[in-house]
């Protein structure tokens, strides 16, 4: 890790399940000391939490258990800190996946339920536009941008109602042909992304330095 | 809105350097590809695909270090093939910096390998290349080669696709070995017959010439368009090939 001052310090969680190397880097290129780490301790004590992830929603969700990710990121939220998840990594924030027919249980930050895309063409992948919600601070400056995505499964309905005394979250979506799904969240300390920021070139970094400019500098 | 047609150049690479020639052979060398990737990124390239041509075994930390040294400068998906013939191929590309690897030989002579890496990795890691030309003693008039589109493989093109599919893989990306340095269009009836039998993404490979030759393919089915030899030789740019897929109402980034 180098040294620069009043970087925020982040770790991305590395718990055998994303492209990690990616997000090292672009986190970095965002301007952020970056530290990849399966330490819960290391984990709660980050400016920014980035937990990454690819694959199936079941493994990860036993990666993440093996690490004790899951209580990190409850932890985290309990104390307003900031969480990023991206890709599999969103998904696994919700209550519960299905995959081939098998229910997984999720982190259950929100409830929901991540399941197969309905589109013709399945896995998702490639450059596709967001539809944020007004007053976005993830998409500040890059509403109209494309983002790049590659999944197979994501969130058709987003259950939390909406409550009186706390802000409602932020939900972004995309669509793939006609199927209409969650493509980002920010809720409060907790930001999601279905899609790679580290993988969407210039628009992507935007985003993480958006992200970044919520953490306090170490 | 949905999700844009990547254009996707594609560098055959050889003792880490860019290397693309007419039909395999007469090989010219067109670069480095670290500098290739940084160029194709600039000029908005929707994704990168590495094709390691010799993949013989004591050229390989050379490309693990080509392809390390791309995903540290280059922040859009960056595709590996050539030689990749285990899932721990796969696990050491991807911790490269790989974003998705490409399987020909491996996939044919043990086709499980597919399953094995779809179900360690997910599917969206893994791409199935299809060497196909015409041949019509196969059903669908497609038949697989290997080694370069010198040998055949003995499959029919269509339902080895189709297998691909079963199996696991995340796309199919289909190169006509007929097309492919004649700079003559794309296949569009081969992609035409892959597509209809397939529901993963389908790049269309071999045979660009003009940038004319791109929307056509979509239109058979392809979700995006790769090309090596007329991005590296510059006779067409990243730029141009999206302007002309804009014309005809398809969606760039």
């Amino acid at each position: 890790m180098t040294s620069t001052p009043g970087a925020p310090c982040v770790v991305v969680l590395d718990y055998g399940f994303g492209n990690v190397r990616s997000a090292v880097r672009a986190v970095e290129r965002a301007g952020a000391e970056v530290e990849l780490t399966a330490s819960f301790d290391r984990a709660l004590a980050a400016d920014g939490l980035v937990v990454p992830g690819v694959g199936a929603f079941a493994a990860c969700m036993q990666g993440l258990a093996e690490v004790q990710g899951a209580r990190a990121i409850g932890r985290r939220l309990a104390g307003g800190r900031p969480v990023l998840g991206i890709c599999v990594g969103m998904q696994v924030l919700f209550a519960e996946g299905v995959e081939h027919g098998v229910t997984t249980a999720g982190c259950g930050e929100w409830p929901g339920r991540v399941e197969r895309l309905r589109a013709k063409v399945v896995p998702h992948m490639g450059w596709n536009t967001v539809d944020p919600p007004a007053g976005s601070q993830m998409f500040a400056g890059i509403a109209a941008e494309r983002f790049f995505f590659v999944h197979s499964y994501g969130v058709h309905d987003w259950l939390q109602p909406s409550g009186e005394r706390i802000a409602a979250p932020r939900v972004t979506w995309s669509s793939h042909g006609s199927d209409r799904f969650v493509s980002a969240v920010e809720n409060g300390p907790l930001w999601a992304t279905q899609f790679h920021p580290e993988k969407s070139g210039d628009a992507g970094a935007r985003l993480l330095r958006n992200w970044l400019d919520t953490l306090r500098g170490c | 809105m949905s999700v844009a047609v990547r254009v996707i150049p594609c560098l055959d690479v050889k003792d880490g350097r860019v290397v693309k020639g007419v039909n395999f052979v007469d090989l010219r060398d067109a670069g480095d590809p670290v500098e290739m990737a940084r160029v194709y990124d600039a000029e908005g390239a929707d994704e990168l695909c590495f094709l390691d041509i010799t993949a013989s075994s004591d050229s390989r930390e050379t490309t693990y270090d080509v392809v390390s040294r791309t995903a540290e400068q280059v922040f859009i998906p960056l595709t590996v093939g050539g030689g990749v013939r285990t899932v721990a191929d796969v696990d050491r590309l991807l911790r490269a910096g790989a974003d998705k690897v490409a399987m020909v030989t491996a996939a044919i002579e043990r086709p499980q390998v597919m399953a094995e890496i779809a179900d360690r990795f997910g599917s969206q890691v893994l791409v199935l290349s299809i060497d196909a030309r015409r041949n019509a003693d196969q059903p669908s008039g497609f038949e697989v080669t290997t080694h370069g589109g010198r040998r055949s493989a003995g499959l029919d093109a269509v339902k080895w696709a189709r297998r691909g599919c079963d199996l696991g893989v995340g796309e199919i990306l289909l190169n006509s070995m007929d097309a492919d340095g004649t700079r003559a269009g794309f296949d569009l009836e081969m992609l035409a017959a892959v597509r209809a039998v397939c529901t993963v993404p389908l790049v269309a490979s071999g045979g660009a010439g003009t940038v004319a030759d791109f929307a056509p393919a979509v239109d058979a089915g392809a979700d995006a368009v790769l090309a090596a030899s007329v991005f590296h030789f510059g006779d067409l740019a990243i730029g141009q090939v999206k302007q002309a897929l804009r014309a005809e109402g398809q969606p760039v980034r």
